[in-house]
Formats: C-alpha cells, sequence, structure tokens
C-alpha cells in the first residue's frame, strides 16, 4: 500500500539479536523498562482479563437468561456481578486505555522513552499485583477451603454494607486493597504520561502541533490524578474503618452512607471520562486516516477535550438523584451534566465534517469506528434521559442504567479499543491482522452487542431493577432478559474470533511495512516493530501532520495551520 | 545502522527547543494527586465537625501546637535557603540549611507525637472514640506519614551532603525535593486552619 | 404495541415505537414480543398524579433524544454513503479542510439551546414534586428498610405492619407522606407507577409522597443492592378505597389474638413459640414476644405474602419457612430454629391464626 517516498528514519536493522532462549525471552519481559513492552504487557493483561470479566458476563447472562432461575445461587450472583464490574473498569478499562498510551504517546511525540521508565515498570506491576491480588480472594477471603468467597458488595461498594458488621470475613478487604494498589499504579503511569507529553517532545512540537491522540492523554493524565486520587482517599478510610475501628462510613456512630456515595462518584464520574476519552483520543487518529483528510477543527477538539476533563468534575451526583438531596442539589447536577453534551458534540460533529468531503476506506478499524460514532451517540443521548432528573427518579438502578453504560462502555469504548487494535497492530507487531477475520469479528460483535444491550434498555423501562439474581415470572422481564442472553453468545464468537486473529497474525500476517495505512504522524516514520529506541534520530517536526508534509512537500499542512 | 535524519531538519530559523524539567513536573502532578488526597480527608473532617455522638470535642481537648507550627514554617524558609547555598554552589551553606530544615521537621514531628501522647493517654481520644477522633486522627496523621516521607528524604540528602556526595549538578533534584518539603507545609497550613482554627 | 398493558394515553405508544428501535436492528420484533408482556413494574403505566408527571417530561425528553438522533445519526449515513471510496477512486486525494470557525460556533450554540429548554423543563418537574409543602390532611406512615424486609409504622394510628403497605386511595389534600429510613444499609423504596422511589438511608429520613388516585395492588420492590436476598426485597403497595381501609387499620389496632381456648393446636403453638427464640426477634403485640430484628407477627395471617412478597402467605409455604427460611430465601437473616415436625404444626397453627 505505501508508496510513499521512503521514510528515511527507518532504521533497517533489526532491533534486538539477543539470546532467545525462553528463560532469557522471559527474564527480558519481567524486567523491561521500555515503554513499547510496558504497554504490551499492559495490552496483553487486560485483554487475559477482558476474558475473565466477559466470562463472568456470560454467567450473570445465563442466571438472568429466564425467571427464577437456579444456575448460581444469590451470593454466587452477587459475587459474579461485583467482581465483573470491578475486573472490567479497573483491570480491563483502566490497563488497556493505559497500554496503548504507554506504546504510543513516546513514539507519537518523537521521543525515546517515557520520562520515568523505571516507574512506568513499577506502575505496571503494582496494578497487575492488584488484579491478582483481587482473585486471589476466591481462595483467601475466608480461608482456603472456604472457596467462592470473593468480594460481592457491588462495584461501588456503598457503605455501610461493606462495614464489617455486614461484610464479616475478608472479601471486601481484597477488593478495598485491589484498588487501592491499583490506584496506585494509575497515578503512576498518568504521572509519566503527563510528564512525558510536556517534557520529552521532539523538536518543534510545540503543543498546538500535537497529535490530538497526545493532547487527550494530557487531559486524561490530569484527571486521572484528580479522580483516582478520591477513590484512594476514599478506600483509605474504608481500610481504617475495617482494621483500625474508625468510624467514617459507620452509621451507628454517626457517620453518614451518604459521605461514601459523594466519594466513590467524585472519583466515579470523571473515572468514565478517563475511560471514554482515550476511545474519543483513537477516533481522533483513525477517522482522519481512512477519510483521507485532515482533522476538522483540531483546536475546538482541543478545547472540547479540556472542556469535558473540567465539566466532568462538576456532575458526579446525578448518580445519586435518589438519595434526597433536594430541589437544588438536583437541579444543579442536571445543568452540570447535561452541559457536557456540549463539548461531546462538538467532537461527534468535527468528525462527521472531517468525513465530509473525504474518500472514505472502510477497512476494518473504520468498520469499528463507524459503529463507534453511532452506538456512542445513542449512547450520550442515553445518558442525557437519565440526566433528567425526574426520569432518573424512575430510572435509576434499573436496566436501562445498565444498557446506557455499556451502550458507552462497550459500544463506545470497546469497539474504538477494537479499532485501535486492527490500525496500530502493525506497528506493534509488525504484520497485518487478517481483514477477512476482522470483519467476521466486527459482524459478529455488532450483531451480539445490540442483541445484547438494545434490548437491555426495554426491561429497564420495565422496571427491572440491576444487581438482582433472579426475578419473578410475573413481571413480563422473561423474553427480553433471553434475547439479551442470546446476544452474549455472539459477543463471545466475537471475541474468540478477535483472539484468533491476533494470535493467528503474529505467525502469518502480510508484513506490514513500516506504513500501511499511508497515516501522517510520527509513529509511522519508524520501523514496525520500531526498534528499542524508536527514532534512531530524534525528528523534528513543522506542523500537526509531520508525515504528510514529507510526502507533500509541494503542499506541507504548516501552510495552512494556525 | 542506517540512516540521516527522518523528517527534514530546518537549520536555524527556530528558536531553541527547550522544555521544563521533567523532574519538577512530575512532582507537581505528583502534588496535585496527593491535594486531592488531602482535600477528601479535609472535607470529611469539615464534615463531621460536631457530629460525633460522645465526647471528647475538639475544643474540650485540642491545644493550639503553635511551636510546631513555627517550626515546620520556618523549615520551608530554611530548604529554600538550602537550594540557594546549592545554586551558588556553596556547599557548606548548603549543609547547614539542610541541617537546619531537618531539625526544624523533626521538632514539628516530635511536637505531633507528644500531642497525640497527651490525646490517647491523658484524654481517652483514640480513632475509634468517636467521629472527631476518627477524622482528627486520620488528617494530622496523613500530613505526619507525609512530613515523615519528607524527612527520610532530606536526611539521606543530608548524608550524601555530608559524605560529598552532593554537587552543583544535583541542584535540579534537589529544587525537586524541596518543591515537596513546601508542598508538605502547605497543607500543614491548610490543616492547621481547618483543626485547629475553624474546627475548635 | 405498547410496552404497558394499562396505558392511559394511545398517542405516545407510536412516538416511543421508533425511538425503541432506532439502532436496533430488530426493534419491531421487540415492540411485538413486548405487547404480550404484562408488566406490574412499568414506568409508562402512570397510576399517580406524580408518576403522570414524571412520564410526561419523560416522553418530552424521548421525542428531543429521538429528534437528535435522527439529525445526527442521518447526517452520518449520509456521509458514509456519500463520501464512501468508490472503484476507479483510490488515487483522489480530497480536498483538506482544517475548520471553520463559524461552522464551529454554530453546532456549539444549536446543543446549548437544546440543553437550557431541557433544563428549563427539568427543573419544572423537580420543583413541582421536591419543594411542595406537606398538605394538613396528609397520612403519615414511617417506612424502614432492613435487610430483606419492609417495616412499616402508622405513627398517628398507632399500628406496626410489615411487608404490605395499606393506604386510602388519596388526592391532592390527601397524600399519603412517607418517611423512609434504614435499620441497616442503605436501600431503596421502588414503585414505579406510584412515582415512588426514594433511597432508604441509615442514619437519615428521606421523605417522599404518594396520591394514588385509584384503588389497586401496585409492585415494586427494593432497588438499591443490599446484600444477598436484595432480589426478593418485593414491594406491595394496597391501594384501598377510604372504607376499605378504615376497616383495615381497626383490625390491625386490636391487639393479638389471644383466645385459643377453642382451638388446642394453636394454644400450644402460642407455648412453643414464645418458650422458643422466635421472641427475641418478632414481637406480637399483648404477649412477651417484643423483638424488633425480624417482621412483626401481630396480624401475620391478614397478609398476602410472607417473607417480603416471597411466596403466598398458606400454611404450607409458613411450615417450610419456619422449618427452613434458607429453602425459600436463600441468604434471608432468618435462622432455622430446627424444629420437630410437631412444633412445626403448632406454631404454623397459632400463627396463622393471626388474623
Ligand atoms: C465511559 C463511560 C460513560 C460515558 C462517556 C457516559 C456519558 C454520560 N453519562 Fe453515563 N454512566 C456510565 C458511564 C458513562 N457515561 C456508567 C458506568 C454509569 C453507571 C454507574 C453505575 O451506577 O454502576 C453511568 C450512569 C449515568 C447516570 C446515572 C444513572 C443512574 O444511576 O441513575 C447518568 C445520569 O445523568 C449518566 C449520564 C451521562 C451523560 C449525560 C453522559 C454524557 O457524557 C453523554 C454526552 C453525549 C451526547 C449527549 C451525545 C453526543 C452529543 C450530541 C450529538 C450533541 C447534541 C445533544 C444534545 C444537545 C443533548 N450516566
Ligand atoms: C469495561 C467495562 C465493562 C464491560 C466491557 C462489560 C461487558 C459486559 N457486561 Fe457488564 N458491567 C460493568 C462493566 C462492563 N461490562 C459494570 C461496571 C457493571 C456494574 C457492576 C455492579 O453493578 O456492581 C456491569 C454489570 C453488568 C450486568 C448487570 C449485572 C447486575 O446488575 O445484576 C450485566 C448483565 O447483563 C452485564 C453484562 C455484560 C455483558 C454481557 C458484557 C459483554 O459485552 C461481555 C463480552 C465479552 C465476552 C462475552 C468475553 C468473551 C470471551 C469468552 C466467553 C471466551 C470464553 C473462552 C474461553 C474461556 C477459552 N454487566
Ligand atoms: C435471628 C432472628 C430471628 C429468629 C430467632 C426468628 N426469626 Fe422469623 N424472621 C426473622 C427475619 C429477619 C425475618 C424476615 C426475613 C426476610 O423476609 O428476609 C423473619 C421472618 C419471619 C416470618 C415472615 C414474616 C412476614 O411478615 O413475612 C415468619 C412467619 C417468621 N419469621 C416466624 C418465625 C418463627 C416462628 C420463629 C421461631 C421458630 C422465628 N421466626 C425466629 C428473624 C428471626
Ligand atoms: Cu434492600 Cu435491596
Ligand atoms: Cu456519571
Amino acid at each position: 500500500m505505501s508508496t510513499i517516498p521512503a521514510i528515511k528514519g527507518v532504521d533497517e536493522t533489526q532491533a534486538t539479536q539477543r539470546a532467545r532462549t525462553p528463560g532469557g525471552v522471559i527474564h527480558e519481559w519481567l524486567t523491561t523498562v521500555d515503554h513499547k513492552k510496558i504497554g504490551i504487557l499492559y495490552i496483553t493483561y487486560a485483554l487475559i482479563f477482558l476474558v475473565i470479566g466477559g466470562v463472568e458476563a456470560t454467567m450473570i447472562r445465563i442466571q438472568l437468561a429466564v425467571p427464577d432461575n437456579h444456575f448460581v445461587s444469590p451470593q454466587v450472583y452477587n459475587r459474579l456481578f461485583t467482581m465483573h464490574g470491578t475486573t472490567m473498569i479497573f483491570f480491563v478499562a483502566m490497563p488497556i486505555v493505559f497500554g496503548f498510551g504507554n506504546y504510543l504517546v513516546p513514539i507519537m511525540i518523537g521521543a525515546r522513552d517515557m520520562a520515568f521508565p523505571r516507574l512506568n515498570a513499577f506502575s505496571f506491576w503494582i496494578s497487575a499485583f492488584a488484579g491478582v491480588l483481587l482473585y486471589f480472594s476466591y481462595l483467601g477471603a475466608s480461608g482456603l477451603y472456604a472457596a467462592g468467597s470473593a468480594p460481592d458488595v457491588g462495584w461501588f461498594a456503598y457503605a455501610p454494607l461493606t462495614a464489617k458488621v455486614f461484610s464479616p470475613g475478608h472479601s471486601t478487604d481484597y477488593w478495598t486493597l485491589a484498588i487501592l494498589l491499583s490506584g496506585v499504579g494509575s497515578i503512576g503511569t498518568a504521572l509519566n504520561i503527563v510528564t512525558t507529553t510536556l517534557c520529552m517532545r521532539c523538536p518543534g512540537m510545540k503543543l498546538s502541533r500535537m497529535p490530538l491522540l497526545v493532547w487527550i492523554y494530557l487531559v486524561m493524565g490530569g484527571l486521572v490524578f484528580v479522580t483516582i486520587s478520591p477513590l484512594t482517599a476514599a478506600q483509605i478510610m474504608l481500610t481504617l474503618d475495617r482494621y483500625l475501628g474508625s468510624h467514617f462510613f459507620d452509621t451507628q456512630a454517626g457517620g453518614s452512607a451518604l459521605l461514601w456515595m459523594h466519594f466513590f462518584w467524585i472519583f466515579g464520574h470523571p473515572e468514565v471520562y478517563v475511560l471514554v476519552l482515550p476511545a474519543f483520543a483513537f477516533m481522533n487518529e483513525i477517522v482522519p486516516v481512512f477519510s483521507r483528510k485532515a482533522i476538522f477543527g483540531y483546536p475546538a477538539m482541543v478545547a472540547a477535550s479540556v472542556c469535558i476533563g473540567f465539566i466532568s468534575l462538576s456532575v458526579w451526583a446525578h448518580h445519586m438523584f435518589t438519595v434526597g438531596m433536594g430541589a437544588a442539589g438536583n437541579t444543579f447536577f442536571v445543568f452540570a451534566t447535561m452541559v457536557i453534551s456540549v463539548p461531546t458534540g462538538i467532537k461527534i460533529f468535527n468528525w462527521l465534517a472531517t468525513m465530509w468531503g473525504g474518500r472514505l476506506i472502510f477497512a476494518t478499524p473504520m468498520l469499528f469506528s463507524i459503529a463507534f460514532l453511532f452506538q456512542f451517540l445513542i449512547a450520550g443521548l442515553t445518558g442525557i434521559i437519565l440526566a433528567v432528573a425526574p426520569f432518573d427518579w424512575q430510572l435509576h438502578n434499573t436496566y436501562f442504567v445498565v444498557a446506557h453504560f455499556h451502550y458507552v462502555i462497550v459500544g463506545g469504548i470497546l469497539f474504538a479499543l477494537f479499532a485501535a487494535f486492527y490500525y496500530w497492530y502493525p506497528k506493534i507487531v509488525g504484520r497485518m491482522m487478517s481483514e477477512k477475520i476482522g470483519k467476521w469479528h466486527f459482524w459478529l460483535f455488532v450483531i451480539g452487542f445490540h442483541l445484547t444491550f438494545d434490548f437491555m434498555h426495554i426491561p429497564g423501562l420495565l422496571g427491572m431493577p440491576r444487581q438482582i439474581y433472579t426475578y419473578e415470572a410475573d413481571r413480563g422481564w422473561g423474553t427480553l432478559n433471553l434475547i439479551v442472553t442470546i446476544g452474549v453468545l455472539f459477543q463471545a464468537a466475537g471475541v474468540l474470533v478477535f483472539v484468533y486473529n491476533l494470535v493467528r497474525s503474529y505467525y502469518v500476517g502480510k508484513m506490514a511495512g513500516p506504513d500501511p495505512w499511508d497515516a501522517w504522524t510520527l509513529e509511522w516514520s519508524t520501523s514496525s516493530p520500531p526498534p528499542d529506541y524508536n527514532f534512531a534520530v530524534l525528528p523534528t517536526v513543522k506542523s500537526r501532520r509531520p508525515l504528510w508534509d514529507l510526502k507533500h512537500p509541494e503542499d506541507p499542512d504548516s501552510d495552512y495551520e494556525l | 545502522m542506517s540512516s540521516a535524519s527522518t523528517l527534514p531538519m530546518q537549520p536555524g530559523a527556530q528558536a531553541p527547543w527547550t522544555q521544563p524539567y521533567r523532574g519538577t513536573v512530575g512532582m507537581a502532578c505528583l502534588i496535585i494527586a496527593e491535594s486531592a488526597i488531602f482535600i477528601i480527608f479535609i472535607v470529611a473532617y469539615i464534615f463531621y465537625l460536631g457530629k460525633s455522638l460522645t465526647g471528647p470535642t475538639p475544643d474540650q481537648v485540642l491545644e493550639v501546637p503553635i511551636f510546631g507550627t513555627i517550626c515546620l514554617l520556618s523549615s520551608s524558609i530554611t530548604v529554600h535557603l538550602a537550594v540557594g547555598g546549592l545554586r551558588k554552589v556553596n556547599l557548606r551553606a548548603f549543609t547547614f540549611w539542610l541541617a537546619g530544615t531537618v531539625i526544624l521537621g523533626t521538632i514539628f514531628l516530635l511536637s505531633t507525637a507528644q500531642e497525640w501522647y497527651r490525646l490517647i493517654y491523658e484524654r481517652g481520644l483514640t480513632l475509634q472514640t468517636n467521629l472527631f477522633g476518627t477524622t482528627y486522627y486520620s488528617l494530622v496523621g496523613l500530613h505526619a506519614s507525609h512530613v515523615i516521607v519528607g524527612l527520610i528524604m532530606l536526611s539521606l540528602t543530608l548524608l550524601f551532603a555530608l559524605f560529598g556526595r552532593v554537587n552543583e549538578h544535583h541542584i535540579e533534584k534537589f529544587d525537586t525535593l524541596s518543591l515537596y518539603w513546601h508542598f508538605v507545609d502547605g497543607v500543614w497550613v491548610v490543616v492547621f486552619t481547618v483543626v485547629y482554627l475553624v474546627g475548635r | 404495541m405498547s410496552l404497558c398493558s394499562k396505558r392511559q394515553s394511545a398517542g405516545w405508544g407510536k412516538s416511543l415505537a421508533p425511538w425503541m428501535s432506532r439502532g436496533a436492528a430488530c426493534g419491531a420484533l421487540a415492540l411485538s414480543l413486548e405487547a404480550r408482556a404484562d408488566s406490574p413494574m412499568t414506568l409508562f403505566s402512570p397510576a399517580d398524579p406524580q408518576a403522570q408527571s414524571i412520564y410526561g417530561i419523560s416522553l418530552f425528553v424521548l421525542y428531543i433524544t429521538l429528534g437528535i438522533f435522527i439529525v445526527v445519526a442521518g447526517l452520518l449515513t449520509f456521509v458514509l454513503i456519500r463520501y464512501r471510496q468508490r472503484p476507479g477512486d483510490e488515487n483522489r486525494e480530497p480536498a483538506q479542510i482544517y475548520g471553520s470557525n463559524q461552522i464551529e460556533l454554530s453546532w456549539t450554540v444549536i446543543p446549548i439551546l437544546i440543553v437550557v429548554t431541557l433544563f428549563l423543563t427539568t427543573t419544572r418537574v423537580i420543583l413541582g414534586t421536591e419543594a411542595i409543602a406537606k398538605p394538613k390532611g396528609a397520612l403519615e406512615v414511617t417506612v424502614v428498610g432492613h435487610q430483606f424486609w419492609w417495616e412499616y409504622h402508622y405513627p398517628k394510628l398507632g399500628i406496626v405492619t410489615a411487608n404490605e403497605l395499606h393506604v386510602p386511595v388519596s388526592d391532592e389534600e390527601h397524600p399519603t407522606y412517607l418517611e423512609v429510613t434504614s435499620a441497616d444499609v442503605t436501600h431503596s423504596f421502588f414503585v414505579p407507577r406510584l412515582a415512588g422511589r426514594m433511597d432508604v438511608i441509615p442514619n437519615r429520613v428521606n421523605e417522599a409522597w404518594i396520591d394514588p388516585p385509584t384503588p389497586g395492588l401496585y409492585l415494586g420492590q427494593c432497588a438499591q443492592y443490599c446484600g444477598t436476598q436484595h432480589a426478593r426485597m418485593l414491594l406491595r403497595v394496597y391501594v384501598q378505597p377510604q372504607a376499605d381501609f378504615d376497616a383495615w387499620v381497626k383490625a390491625q389496632q386490636q391487639p393479638a389474638r389471644q383466645d385459643f381456648s377453642s382451638d388446642r393446636t394453636a394454644a400450644e403453638g402460642e407455648q412453643v413459640f414464645m418458650h422458643n427464640a422466635c421472641i427475641n426477634c418478632h414481637a406480637i403485640a399483648g404477649t412477651v414476644a417484643t423483638g424488633r430484628f425480624g417482621p412483626d407477627l401481630t396480624h401475620l395471617a391478614s397478609r398476602d405474602t410472607i417473607a417480603s412478597g416471597a411466596v403466598p402467605n398458606t400454611p404450607g409455604n409458613l411450615r417450610q419457612w419456619i422449618d427452613d427460611p434458607n429453602s425459600l430465601k436463600p441468604g434471608c437473616l432468618m435462622p432455622s430454629m430446627h424444629l420437630n415436625a410437631h412444633d412445626l404444626d403448632t406454631i404454623t397453627a397459632y400463627l396463622s391464626q393471626l388474623r
């Protein structure tokens, strides 16, 4: 595909020719401080947990397929959704976006590594340990032989259900510690990403020339500091309560259950933007390339991302419309929540404008991106519906909410991640992923996704609460739940096809070359996979699309940009 | 290894390419994150003011730790002077002010320890007593733990300095450390205001 | 084609259909399935004025979002079709456009206007429900959530009961005021058709009101995860005509039946009950049983269900419940007392007499 003038910076000598004994390889990966390897570790680790969390989701769905089902006991079910939610948010979504950030940010700004490589490795390993710790609870929480004692308090773990009286044993302690540690890892990585972007850009790459992906990671990093930290603080308090007998969330001693809710959602809401911003970031890179056009409205995109970052800090109590905040509180949070649709809309419209007048190439990454656009639109609109507080009094904690957030997280973020996989896999591995299998993956997952999550809205409207292990037959939710469950089979098939494609392409994929998509950002100027040091000579850039300038010397971008 | 520069270099034309020192930026990030943690603890403290079901209450037992506070705040000045000393490559001044900082910080820590001793053994206030105890010890304790971390790092630097291992190349690193110390001081101003002035 | 069996106006059904099928390949299928479903907890069959006003704004926001969806998704579809790469097109390099401030401004301002509209409408409904003074004629009920069951006090009437809430048919002047609080963890009182949703939070009293104009049984359930049996913490609200309600009140105000001289088994059952741990957790007015951990059993037999709606109140179920509560409601907080068959029979007989 690439017919561009040879990119000279490509280092033709193949990277590392070190000892390739299995032990050597393992040792290399365990001790690596290279941002690319750590990125790959993050991503692989997240994929493993995606399958684990997905298997839990599948079991949840089997249990709910019909009313009064006895597939699992209530105790097991409650553990399943707690572990599913916790795993997916903290050990799938977070590490996977950090993984891509780790891999891409330094290369896209023309740096050789992160600002603090050892901190980077530390952050990964502590997050990895946290995940293992969470799952060790299955063995450890009530002694080795009382298997099946994982946390069962829900992913938002409302106090005082987490107090020692209501949650004896150690399952909640595992949950708390796992999240605390993974939070430390997240803050470390975010610190690294922010510092790298601010201090390691190659000559010429002013902030106003950074790829949008890097901009968004910068915002996301900043957001992590102010969101994960409150969670860390709240977890410290909970640990003190459980181990040292303090009373932060002890309602018997005058403590407040609301305080935990506030602390959790002060984390929880911005957290979902921490997750969705990278999805936007992938769109910003992929949509232009497959439309063959520059991104429309770069400054507006940057401004919108920054706005989203700030506004998202002021909306948390839309998760608490039913706690009796009173009219003033409710109206404030309604307003703040709705306002966030403005910068988000700006993004959607700018992608539209980018595609407008372009030449759209429907390669797999683009397919996933298009699905993202539609699905995120719907998901955002159901978000607006939930933001109407009176309607939320009816919808809160029903399956409508579950449908809303899976629509964003699966239909939005996961689709964007799949797009990112197909787009950057050639860079990371050096071989293309199969387009044909990719299309299978795409259609299976789209069908499964819509079967599952479109139909999930309806039981919500019919009043079906979430986090229930079973429901009465007379409620009229049965058929819908069955359809929802059937959808999961397609999703699972899609995921299996995806994993197969990942593995297969590693061995037999078509060689990619440095720039298979004819793209414009710096990562495509070095070989695939890039050498340890990324660039033999640090590049110098004059515009936002350095490779465009290189390929079109007669008409460089720098003449047009503001 | 083949290859010249990837992308055409633009000779001249551009201003020299400078970016901030990463230690400073990293520390600034850490400070933002830490501030968020402190804010949550402070919010909890304020939220629970006067909500304890049983005594003792802050105005019954708290005494304003003026001496410790003065020590801690002056340690900000001494650490600043130490930075200045290092910048001027005056290692004796550097070591002197650094030692001063460590001593002042230690005095502050001791005054906190003494206060806790008094509260626990004379007034019977512990973490478990009531909401005041819970929030007071955790907030002040969180700050004290940051003082301890800072003191450990300052003392290590002092050791290196005494063994002559510090020189002018370490200025940026030490500057970063001093930033942390200023942060710890700044937090104390807030904690002090909330706990001893507003909360009493 | 409707989401609910008891919907009141016919107009909204038509508008909801396309909304629901958006994005869904099989929306029509869903609707045809729904036509058969009987959904007692649907949001689209409001049964009191408050639910009605929420329902109104729900439709309003559904329309608006549907409109936005049609416009934006339509544009997207247009772009996909119009600008897709066609054969022979492969080497065309489209014109590079970097942005336009006017356009940028227009798609900032229009959403702002929509947001303001939505916000103002929402505020009106919020103020209409939350900022209203309590009328004099209100009936007061205190609702206490417990892990997996509900306790109801009528402070002015001196009634304590559990799991089944009785209220009279009411109007704006005579609504029922619910003061909700919790004895342990956070629950949520959720009866969709009465717009009744209020979180039930320990150490805090929340207020909600309902004024259903039509009698009937309204179902709901706890809607905040509260532990193992959160799923079976069901809610039943009986809305009765005033006369029926008064009769019910009268019956509930009586002390528990004491005279079992004609019924030997029940009399024996009373003795067994009073000599077992039952009394530590259950209260029966007028006896030594004054426990507060479990539901009040004074008029147990007047209730249609036991264990918070988990099973119908039949002697068989009652006996099984007392024998082994976990077999009917696994994870509930009443332990099995390991009574022998005889004791079980007598206690069942006794409790069945408590009308
Ligand atoms: C990545 C994840 C993500 C994202 C991006 C969002 C985005 C949004 N979410 Fe969502 N949300 C979650 C994840 C996410 N959410 C999760 C996980 C929960 C549940 C947690 C739990 O309880 O377990 C939740 C719950 C949740 C609630 C609480 C529901 C409840 O518990 O009762 C609410 C209520 O307001 C809400 C609203 C919104 C809004 C308004 C947006 C907005 O950002 C959407 C903005 C986008 C658009 C509106 C579309 C594009 C815009 C245009 C085309 C412009 C024109 C549009 C207008 C003018 C309206 N969300
Ligand atoms: C990143 C976030 C994320 C993701 C990706 C998902 C993905 C999915 N989730 Fe979930 N979910 C949450 C975050 C997420 N979820 C959260 C935060 C909650 C709230 C928890 C709480 O309330 O506490 C929740 C809750 C939740 C519920 C509600 C449970 C309840 O309230 O009772 C349900 C029910 O259907 C559900 C379903 C699904 C399904 C079907 C998927 C599917 O998309 C999953 C698709 C993936 C697979 C199907 C895996 C495929 C692989 C295999 C099956 C391979 C098998 C092969 C081998 C073992 C070799 N999720
Ligand atoms: C440790 C406390 C405890 C003891 C002892 C106990 N119960 Fe219970 N009981 C409960 C609780 C808690 C519930 C509510 C369970 C639920 O619905 O989740 C309950 C529910 C019931 C109910 C159903 C009430 C209703 O309104 O639905 C009956 C009947 C009952 N108990 C009878 C008995 C009898 C008879 C005994 C003695 C043999 C007994 N209980 C002993 C705690 C106890
Ligand atoms: Cu009570 Cu859920
Ligand atoms: Cu939110």
